[in-house]
């Protein structure tokens, strides 16, 4: 099953992206709001991928829209693409492509996880581990202690 | 500008934008570091709802099943989401832990028409839970088939309904025919304690899978 959301790369840009799901029908069609565009460019936005705003200005800030301008106010916290939807009461996809944009123009990162070195925890080899968070043994462990004490 | 939000972190017009690490090292007044995905399945009414409100304040969050075609302008965004009946609701509650560590939590509708969300939020998972009913048993199938498939860290917790008859979590596995490993306990969703437990129970179960674990048979 191909869609954006699994990753499969959209290069075309064509407006006339369509992923069908059996059941569902079509996942996501092009919308005028985000000028046809289903996706954002460059690599696919996780859910809870965090944007963090740069800081930089916007050379146009009248190009904005008002929800970008929401949107960029708030990643001046780090913010989940999950936090954005909720908090700016928008659907995931909408969000995705706005967080594109603003990604486009220099105006928010995506924070990237480095595992923190931690002393305590530091695994046998001592060095840090290279993978995905979900799958670093120190953070699950972090994660396992802090649960349990809540 | 500073809407209504119910969250502890109000956008501060005047803090300085880097340095986003430097703050308190609860997590709280700091957006999180680093998230990780906790997925919570199951059929109809099992409880999903419910135990991702026991462990975290529920947020409303939508996602597209299909949208239709609509013609407005860049600044009527609010028009769009108004127009797309399709919009999916998910459960969404976050957990923040220390040092700008978030869990996410999404409860997802459990109908295979849904699988598309699901084929997201699998991706990059600490694991899922899988909610079971005794009294409705088949209706847990098609998540643990789903998770097994994608190789996600899964544990089975099975909701204590008070009208449902109680078996062993070893009937359970059989009943299910789980591998050996998966977790299977019993919970009730509505209290944070035994939802929290779950939580735990998937975690270890994840740690141990990534060969970190220094627990020792932690669950039966
Ligand atoms: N006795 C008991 N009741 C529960 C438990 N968990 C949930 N319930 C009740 O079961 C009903 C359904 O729970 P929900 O959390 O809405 O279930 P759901 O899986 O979100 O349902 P859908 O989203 O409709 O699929 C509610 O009335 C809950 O109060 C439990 O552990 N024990
Ligand atoms: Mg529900």
């Amino acid at each position: 099953m191909d869609r954006d959301a699994a990753g499969a790369p959209d290069r075309g840009g064509t407006g006339r992206e369509r992923w069908l799901d059996a059941a569902a029908g079509p996942v996501v069609r092009p919308y005028a709001v985000t000028r046809g565009r289903t996706r954002p460019n460059g690599e696919p936005l996780d859910i809870v991928t965090i944007l963090v705003a740069t800081g930089r200005r916007p050379a146009e800030p009248g190009r904005l829209s008002r929800q970008q301008r929401r949107m960029l106010a708030l990643c001046r916290r780090p913010s989940a693409l999950a936090d954005l939807a909720s908090d700016l009461d928008l659907p995931l996809g909408v969000i995705r492509v706005l967080a594109g944009d603003l990604l486009d123009s220099g105006l928010v990162d995506v924070q990237r996880w480095s595992p923190a070195p931690d002393p305590l925890n530091a695994n046998p080899t001592g060095r840090p581990h290279a993978g995905a968070p979900h799958t670093d043994p120190n953070l699950l462990r972090k994660v396992l202690d802090e649960l349990r004490a809540l | 500008m500073s809407s209504a939000r119910s969250e502890p972190h109000p956008p501060e017009p005047d803090a300085p934008t880097d340095g986003a690490s430097d703050g308190p090292a609860d997590g709280s007044a700091d957006g999180p570091r680093v998230a990780l995905k906790i997925l919570v399945a199951g059929g109809f009414g099992v409880g999903k709802t419910t135990l991702v409100g026991a462990v975290s304040e529920i947020r409303p969050l939508r996602t597209e099943e299909a949208l239709t075609d609509v013609s407005v302008g860049v600044d009527d965004l609010d028009g769009v989401a108004a127009k797309t009946t399709t919009t999916v609701a998910m459960d969404f509650g976050r957990i923040t832990l220390r040092d700008g560590v978030a869990i996410y939590l999404f409860g997802t509708p459990g109908q295979e028409r849904f699988w598309f969300m699901w084929n997201e939020l699998s991706l990059g998972a600490l694991g899922a839970v899988v909610l079971a009913d005794t009294r409705r048993l088949t209706a847990s199938f098609a998540s643990i088939d789903y998770f097994e498939r994608k190789g996600t860290p899964f544990v089975v917790a099975v909701n204590c309904f008070d009208e449902a008859d109680r078996y062993e979590p070893h009937e359970i596995r059989t009943a299910l025919a789980l591998d050996p490993h998966v977790p299977v306990l019993l919970c009730d969703a509505r209290h944070a304690t035994s939802a929290k437990e779950v939580l735990v129970s998937l975690v270890e179960h994840a740690l141990r899978l990534v060969g970190g674990s220094r627990v020792q048979g932690a669950h039966p």
